[in-house]
């Protein structure tokens, strides 16, 4: 199956552990990667905070291009930029006052989109069974974090999953041989791109969240977003200095573990790009 | 505590409550005030009026102050109230669309954090296609004079091979500058 995979920003640079094990999980699962072509920035928070059209335009230009790829399916692996994607082929599709002034900028007419735009689970869900794993994690308890831009909300983007109580995580992990713990903080949102402009909203929502994480018994945390990953992984140390606490729970991908559990070795997945260092974990479960 | 006058308020504000309306296809007049996304706001604690007194202040015609608020700019769109709201207002469409007609207003407000990040944010987009974080991050810590801001985590990123000390341009950028010739065109 060929994916069109809109990296982003995110995961050209400080979510580079997310690119580097979605592509060593995918050739093996028979997905074949290709990039967007001549890719955008999808604009962020800043497009849809200062107005209505950059923020449809921006990843409505990537949407177009993925459809000159050939492939049926997209990726963002970051949900903020999944979100932004989704809602401009939405408008693309349905806003013809929109549509129209794209295509009137760009001085260039285009076909109707039909490419589906999925978020990273939705990708791997259905490629996950017993047969894929070699080495089940046997022993890691986990707690699996879902943030907000993933499931919420839920009317918007007909999501596959619950908004308050998802577990499409809960299936990937117990499948890989991992016990996922059950917690009241799955979709707490972590204060996403906040980080740059309220450090202290940021700085708590991370500390409530890994002191829930602790409390309930978790090894580590799983995730499928880059902001939270990065609010939670980069930011623990500032969150320790900050509330002198002495948090030291790894944060991974969902795509990391399974990556291990296919058998890949570590260091093809990235897990020496994380902040708070997980092999201590994995060495002692002889995970790796 | 000041005594205002609802009558008036609303018919000053009738044509902003309107365009808001059209803008973010939501009616702030269904809200009841059950304080539900109040009660699930992750950055309420932040806030200087909770959501649910954004809501109620609409219905009143506080617009000035609404458009003057933190709470417009340090909700971060998780979308909690809008996934449980029992009358079905998507409240962060409607922060959203409040933050962008602010901006096109020139209203900073106490947002200005936010304004020099979201600047800075879409320059770099504008003129490398890409986002350039190095670039965000020196035009950030300039801009709000929080210079030390981040500093430790600059050297771990750069050890990573997570930050680029160059931009990358994607080789559209004449379509992107299209695109933003047109949006300023449109009065974006």
């Amino acid at each position: 199956m060929k994916l069109s995979y809109y990296p982003g920003c995110g995961l050209n640079g400080s979510s580079k552990e997310l690119d580097i094990s979605i592509r060593a999980i995918s050739g093996p699962l028979g997905i074949d990667i290709v990039e967007v072509p001549d890719w955008n920035c999808c604009g962020g928070t800043s497009a849809h905070s200062t107005g209505h059209f950059l923020s449809f335009a921006l990843p409505a230009r990537n949407v177009v291009n993925a459809e000159t790829s050939g492939c049926d399916e997209f990726t963002a692996p970051c949900p903020a930029c999944y979100v932004r994607h989704f809602l401009a082929q939405k408008d693309f599709n349905e806003n013809p006052k929109m549509r129209q002034h794209f295509e009137t900028a760009l001085g260039k007419k285009f076909e109707d989109s039909d490419i589906k735009i999925k978020n990273l689970i939705e990708v791997f869900i259905d490629k996950i069974d017993a047969s894929i794993v070699k080495k089940p994690l046997k022993g890691l308890k986990v707690v699996n974090y879902y943030g907000c831009a993933l499931v919420k909300p839920p009317k918007t983007f007909s999501f596959f999953d619950d908004p308050e109580n998802p577990q499409s995580l809960e299936k990937i992990m117990s499948t890989l041989g991992a016990e996922s713990i059950e917690w009241p903080y799955k979709t707490e949102c972590c204060g996403a791109s906040l980080c740059f402009t309220n450090q202290d909203a940021v700085w708590k929502a991370g500390r409530d969240i890994l002191q829930m994480a602790k409390d309930s018994g978790a090894q580590a945390i799983v995730v499928a977003c880059t902001m939270c990953q990065m609010n939670l992984d980069m930011r623990q140390s500032q969150i320790n200095k900050k509330y002198k606490t002495n948090f030291n729970i790894p944060v991974m991908y969902f795509t990391q573990l399974m990556g291990l559990a296919m058998g890949i070795p570590a260091e093809k997945l990235g897990f020496d790009k994380l902040y708070v260092d997980a092999k201590p974990l994995l060495q002692s479960l002889n995970l790796i | 505590m000041k005594e205002i006058n609802v009558t008036q308020t609303l018919e000053k504000n009738k044509d902003f409550l309107q365009r808001l309306r059209e803008e973010s296809g939501q009616d702030p007049g269904q809200c009841f005030q059950c304080m539900k996304c109040t009660g699930g706001c992750p950055v309420q604690f932040t806030m200087d009026y909770p959501p649910s007194q954004i809501m109620r202040m609409l219905q009143d015609g506080l617009v000035d102050e609404v458009l003057n608020s933190f709470t417009i700019h340090t909700c971060a769109t998780c979308a909690t109230c809008t996934t449980r709201c029992p009358r079905d207002i998507d409240i962060a469409k409607l922060m959203d669309t409040l933050r962008v007609i602010a901006h096109h207003k020139g209203i900073v407000g106490k947002g200005k954090n936010m304004h020099v990040f979201h600047s800075t944010f879409m320059n770099s987009i504008k003129n490398h296609g890409r986002l350039y974080e190095v670039g965000l991050a020196l035009g950030l810590n300039l801009g709000t004079g929080n210079l030390m801001q981040d500093t430790d985590l600059g050297l771990p990123m750069f050890l990573k091979g997570k930050l680029s000390l160059l931009p990358h341009n994607v080789k559209g950028t004449g379509e992107i500058k299209k695109l933003y010739d047109y949006a300023k065109k449109i009065g974006e």
